[in-house]
């Protein structure tokens, strides 16, 4: 997309400022280069999902709700149920975001968040299996509600969040019985993503919208205690040394955040 | 891709099941100008893979408010042909997958070309997957940076891609369809080559820190091999006379 000069001009003053920060030991909004900011994670305000999390990471919104519904299983994999995820920016979330059918941007949000939890292999998924030709699906539909940077932590926040929190629905002759359910959904592990970008030769966590801004480069690594779960790097480069360092801080924000979720 | 399954033996005697060692790298060939009506185009085969990629532009950029003033604007299209999957006939048109591949693959190109060079215009990368055996998205790397040098489109560097990860827990280079399909990690990554930086990496599955250390050095030193086959190919097609080879699907 072009920008305007304006944009480029503002956007180019803002990172002169920044860097000044930067050289202080500190970001704009005062935070640590490996600091995230605020998290607070709300677990079942919809009623009529089967889980639901709203995630708030400092500005940034983000709530998840799941529905659980039986579907013809994959042909070849005819006793595994199905995960499906996608994600929606309205544009109540940002300006510049469009109404329409999913863009990249979208997709790419929604296929990070499914990969970490798929990977992490957290849910069994031959425990959803009901009968031949029938398996529980789970849907996770990710809603931006406002869009101040890292969406893709906060969703993948939420999803797993909204996931401790789920309950099997009660499946009767194949179908599920609506409000009543057989206990919880058991999960095996707790993946969750932590973006860095790189501006001007510092790396930060978890960034806000305007370091987003003038970012250089981007990556999202989701984790479990023990593994690397899923990998997307985004614009720009970076070397084996930096990726190391990401992996660090992705451990490391994501076992904090991991202890949030369990209380 | 993470659907790991004990009952799939992927080693045999040290070897995988096509023969190759861990750090084998499949058969690979690349064809450069092969396509008249494209700026520049060329034509991988790596192993039972085979991507054509043609480039247009620098032209004017459309729609014209799309346009940077500034620099070129990359697009990227990957696209697998509907008769390209072992599986069942695929539905023709963009879906989720091309579309973040189509995302991740322009940002490669986006660090690479020298876009100021070329202001209000747009470059256009067509990949189209023709036959598809595991790893199509780094061989369209691959073949998308010799096609963007047989166009003349100047960038910083030459990248070359390949996919590592880990099967019947072993570490390996290069993972093919039933390896993707049962082993426990796929890991696609790309590297500049003077410089050895990462432009492009993805990850699903599961790995420890140290597995994933290993899988990246095994990565680095097969991207060297990307390297010389890319260069030899464009030295070839500029080296003897234009369309004295046939070319071959």
């Amino acid at each position: 997309m072009g920008e305007e000069f304006k944009d480029i001009v503002l956007h180019q003053m803002r990172k002169d400022m920044m860097v000044k920060t930067f050289k202080t030991g500190q970001r704009f909004d005062g935070r640590k280069f490996d600091e995230l900011r605020p998290l607070e994670i709300q677990k079942g305000n919809i009623h009529t999902a089967e889980a639901s999390s709203l995630v708030k990471l400092g500005l940034t919104q983000v709530l998840v709700g799941i529905k659980f519904d039986v579907l013809t299983p994959f042909a070849d994999r005819p006793d595994e149920g199905v995960i499906m995820s996608n994600a929606e920016l309205s544009p109540v979330a940002s300006p510049t975001f469009e109404t329409g059918p999913p863009d990249e941007n979208s997709i790419e949000l929604a296929r990070v968040v499914d990969r970490g939890i798929r990977s992490a292999e957290c849910i069994n998924l031959k425990s959803l299996f009901i009968e031949e030709g029938k398996v529980l699906a789970v849907f996770i539909d990710i809603y931006a509600l406002n869009h101040a940077g890292n969406l893709v932590d906060a969703a993948s926040i939420a999803a797993i969040a909204a996931l401790t929190d789920a309950k099997m629905p009660k499946v009767e002759n194949g179908k599920i019985v609506r409000g009543e359910f057989t206990g919880k959904l058991p999960l095996s592990s707790l993946p969750v993503a932590v973006t860095s970008i790189k501006c001007s030769d510092y790396w930060l966590v978890d960034p806000s919208l305007e370091e987003e801004y003038v970012k250089e480069s981007k990556i999202t690594i989701a984790t479990t205690d023990k593994h690397v779960c899923a990998i997307q790097k985004g614009k720009g480069t970076m070397t084996r040394k930096e990726l190391d360092n990401a992996i660090e801080i992705a451990f490391k924000r994501g076992d904090d955040i991991r202890n949030v979720l369990k209380h | 891709m993470g659907n790991a399954n004990p009952n799939v033996k992927l080693m045999k005697d040290g070897k995988r099941l096509d023969g190759r060692s861990s750090t084998d790298i499949r058969k690979i060939r690349i064809e450069v100008g092969i396509l008249p009506n494209a700026a520049g185009s060329a034509f991988i085969e790596w192993g039972g893979n085979k991507i054509i990629c043609g480039v247009q532009g620098p032209r004017e950029c459309i729609p014209k408010h799309g346009a940077d003033p500034y620099k070129a604007v990359v697009k990227c299209r990957y696209m697998m042909a509907p008769f390209a999957s072992h599986d069942e006939h695929g539905r023709s048109g963009p879906n989720r997958r091309s579309n973040e591949l189509s995302k991740v693959i322009r940002e490669v190109f986006e660090s690479l070309i020298i876009t100021e060079a070329f202001p209000k215009t747009q470059i256009d990368i067509y990949i189209e997957v023709l036959q598809a055996e595991g790893g199509t998205r780094v061989a369209a790397v691959t073949v998308a940076a010799v096609a963007l040098s047989n166009a003349g489109i100047p960038m910083k560097d030459m990248v070359s891609a390949v996919a590592v990860g880990k099967a019947d827990g072993e570490v390996i280079a290069d993972l093919s369809r039933e390896e993707d399909n049962f082993g426990q990690s796929d890991v696609p990554v790309a590297f500049s080559n003077r410089d050895g930086n990462i432009l492009l990496l993805q990850m699903d599955g599961l790995m420890t820190r140290g597995e994933l250390g290993k899988a990246m050095d095994i990565a680095q030193e097969s991207s060297k091999k990307l390297y010389k086959l890319q260069t030899d190919a464009l030295k070839e097609y500029y080296e003897k006379p234009h369309g004295a080879k046939k070319f071959q699907l």
